[in-house]
C-alpha cells in the first residue's frame, strides 16, 4: 500500500535554513498506531527513499499528541545557497507519496 | 472551562505574519473578547537570507500599514498594548527603521500619541567576535565555525530575544513596541509573564499564536486567533465561524517547521511537550496543558546573519526535442567544460547552476526519480563578483548550448525555446547566511530599549 491512504497529510518545509523536515499526519489513531507499530519507517529507510546517506537523516520521530510522523534531513544546500533549487522546502515531499509498502490494514 | 475567578490572560493575534492582512470581522470578534494584549510576528528566516541581508521587507509596505492601522488603533481605544516582533521581516535596523516609519505616518494620518517603545535586534559584530574568541558561540545545524571574517563580511547580524526586553518595554509603559528579530512567542508571552502567568504554557501558547489562525482548521495565515491564558493551561479560540481548532490541529502545528516536536529550543531555554494534552472544547475551542519551560544552565541566543555572495544573472530556455531529453545531462556538463575553458582562472563550478525543470529542477540532489518529461525547462544561474561577470558567464553558457551541436543532433537550427528576449535577466544581489550561530551571552545588554513618544495629534499649543 501507499502511505497517501494512511494519512492526510503529507508535508516537507524548512526547520531553519540547514534542516529540511517532513511531517506525515495520520488518518486516524488507528491508522497511526498500527503504522508505528509496523516499525516501517526508519532513518535508514528514509535515507532510500531520498537516495542519501544514512548519515544526512536526522531523526525519524513519532509524535503521539499528534498521530504524526516526522524525519527531518539535513538539506543538500542551506535555504536560498547558490544552487538551492527550493528557498522554503515545501516540494520536497514527493518520495513520501510514491512510497510502496507491504502492509495489512 | 475557566472558573470565573481564576486569573486569566488574552492575546489577540490578528494575522501569521504583519501584512498578510485579516477579516476585519474577525478582529472585531477578537476586541469584543476585551484583550489583554494585541501581538503579532512581523517576519521569518523562510524567505531565505536575501531581505536580511539587503535590509528590505519581504513584506508589502501597504499591507504592513493596513494591518497596523487597525491594530493601534484599536490597541489604545481599548488600553492595551500593541506589540510586534521581528519588525520589517527580518528584524535588523533598516527592517525596524521601516516598520517605525509606518508607525509615525499613521499616528500623523491618524492623531494618535502614544508611547512607542523601540527594541533593535541588532548585534554588534566586535561583541560576537568577543564571543568567539571566548568560546562561546557554537553552530546550529550545520558544522562550520564562526571566524571573525565571517563576522566582518556579515552586513547585518541580528539575535532572537527572548521575553526580558519586551518585558522591559511594557514596564515603562509603552502603547506599542516594536522589537527587531525576536523569538517568535517573545512578544506574545512577556506581558503575562511578567503579571505571573506561568512562562511554559505562555510560550507555549505564543509559539501557536505567532502563526494565528494557521494552526486552526481550515488554517489561514490572514485571520486572527486568540490564545487565553490561565494558570494550569491555555485554551486556543477561533476568531471566525469558518474554521475552529481541533485537538490534531493544534497538535499538529507543533511539528510545523520545527526538527524535534517534543522540544522547542528558544532562548534562555526550551518548551517539553512530552506532558502535553490537548483537549477539544466546544466551539471550536482546544485546552493545552501540561507545557513545561526549562531553563538552560547558561543563557544563550541564536544568531543570525547576511553577506553578500556576488551578483545573478539568470537565463530560462526549454526543450522539447527528445534526442537532447535523453542526453541532457552530457550536454550541460559538454557546455560547462567549454565555458570554463573559456575563464580559466575561475572554477566555473562556484559561477554556474543549471536546474533542469522535468528531471532534477525542484529537489535536486534529493530527487530519486529518473524519469524525465516530455519538455524539460532550463534554468541558467551564473553567479559573478559583479554584475557585469555574472552576464558574461550566463551568456557564454546560453549561447554555447543554444548552438551546441551534441551527439545525435537532428534539428541543427537551435537547441533552445526562450520565452523572452532578452533572454537574460541580470537579477541584482545575491546574498548567503553567513551566521546561523548560537551565541552564550555574559550578562551584556543587547537589546536596549529606547523610548519614543509619537504625538500624532494637533499642536497643543493649538
Amino acid at each position: 500500500m501507499k502511505l497517501t491512504e494512511l494519512a492526510s497529510v503529507i508535508r516537507s518545509k524548512n526547520a531553519g535554513p540547514y534542516l529540511l523536515t517532513l511531517d506525515v499526519l495520520f488518518k486516524d489513531r488507528a491508522c497511526y498506531e498500527k503504522f508505528k507499530a509496523a516499525g516501517l519507517m526508519t532513518e535508514k529507510k528514509a535515507a532510500e527513499l531520498y537516495g542519501i546517506n544514512k548519515d544526512e537523516v536526522l531523526s525519524v520521530i513519532f509524535f503521539d499528541p499528534a498521530d504524526a510522523l516526522k524525519i527531518t534531513l539535513n538539506r543538500p544546500i542551506v535555504s536560498g545557497g547558490y544552487g538551492d533549487t527550493d528557498i522554503y522546502g515545501a516540494q520536497q515531499h514527493a518520495p513520501l507519496l510514491n512510497w510502496k509498502f507491504d502492509f495489512e490494514i | 472551562m475557566i472558573n470565573p475567578k481564576e486569573k486569566i490572560f488574552k492575546v489577540l493575534s490578528p494575522t501569521a505574519i504583519l501584512g498578510y492582512g485579516f477579516p476585519l470581522d474577525s478582529f472585531a470578534n477578537g476586541m469584543k473578547e476585551k484583550p489583554d494584549l494585541i501581538a503579532v510576528d512581523g517576519g521569518s528566516s523562510d524567505p531565505g537570507p536575501h531581505y536580511l541581508g539587503s535590509g528590505k521587507s519581504f513584506t508589502d509596505r501597504e499591507g504592513v500599514k493596513r494591518d497596523l492601522a487597525v491594530m493601534i488603533e484599536a490597541g489604545l481605544k481599548a488600553k492595551i498594548p500593541v506589540v510586534v516582533g521581528t519588525c520589517g521581516g527580518s528584524g535588523a535596523k533598516p527592517h525596524l527603521d521601516w516598520c517605525a516609519e509606518i508607525v509615525r505616518e499613521i499616528a500623523m494620518e491618524h492623531n494618535f500619541s502614544f508611547t512607542m517603545g523601540l527594541i533593535p535586534g541588532d548585534i554588534n559584530p566586535e561583541i560576537v567576535k568577543d564571543a568567539i574568541n571566548t568560546n562561546r558561540i557554537f553552530p546550529l545545524d550545520h558544522q562550520t565555525p564562526l571566524t571573525e571574517d565571517k563576522v566582518d563580511q556579515s552586513i547585518h547580524i541580528v539575535a532572537q530575544m527572548g521575553i526580558e526586553p519586551f518585558i522591559e518595554a511594557h514596564d515603562q509603559g509603552c502603547e506599542v513596541i516594536l522589537a527587531g528579530r525576536a523569538y517568535d512567542p517573545s512578544g506574545f508571552a512577556a506581558l503575562a509573564v511578567m503579571k505571573g502567568f506561568d512562562q511554559g504554557l505562555a510560550l507555549h501558547m505564543g509559539k501557536i499564536l505567532e502563526c494565528a489562525a494557521i494552526a486552526a482548521s481550515p488554517g489561514s495565515g490572514s485571520d486572527c486567533a486568540m490564545g487565553i491564558l490561565t494558570e494550569k493551561s491555555f485554551i486556543l479560540k477561533p476568531l471566525s465561524l469558518e474554521r475552529k481548532f481541533t485537538r490534531i490541529s493544534v497538535a499538529a502545528h507543533s511539528l510545523y517547521e520545527k526538527s524535534d516536536p517534543y522540544h522547542l529550543q528558544g532562548p534562555g531555554g526550551s518548551l517539553n511537550l512530552e506532558h502535553c494534552s490537548f483537549t477539544e472544547l466546544e466551539e471550536g475551542m482546544v485546552k493545552v496543558e501540561g507545557t513545561l519551560f526549562e531553563a538552560s544552565d547558561k543563557p544563550t541566543i541564536k544568531l543570525e546573519g547576511a553577506s553578500l555572495a556576488g551578483y545573478r544573472t539568470i537565463s530560462i530556455a526549454g526543450t522539447r526535442d527528445p534526442v537532447l531529453i535523453n542526453t541532457i545531462d552530457d550536454v550541460v556538463e559538454d557546455v560547462r567544460e567549454r565555458v570554463q575553458s573559456f575563464f580559466p582562472d575561475m572554477d566555473i563550478n562556484n559561477s554556474l547552476h543549471v536546474s533542469i525543470y522535468g528531471a532534477r529542477g525542484v529537489m535536486g540532489a534529493l530527487e530519486p526519480e529518473k524519469v524525465k518529461g516530455h519538455e524539460l525547462g532550463i534554468l541558467i544561474e551564473a553567479l559573478g563578483d559583479d554584475q557585469n561577470q555574472a552576464d558574461t558567464i550566463c551568456s557564454m553558457f546560453r549561447s554555447t548550448l543554444l548552438h551546441y551541436g551534441y551527439k545525435g543532433r537532428i534539428a541543427t537550427a537551435g537547441n533552445l525555446a526562450f520565452p523572452f528576449s532578452p533572454s537574460d535577466i541580470s537579477a541584482g544581489e545575491v546574498y548567503r547566511f553567513s551566521i546561523y550561530h548560537l551565541m552564550e551571552t555574559s550578562g551584556e545588554i543587547l537589546f536596549p530599549l529606547t523610548l519614543e513618544n509619537i504625538n500624532g495629534g494637533k499642536d497643543e499649543t493649538d
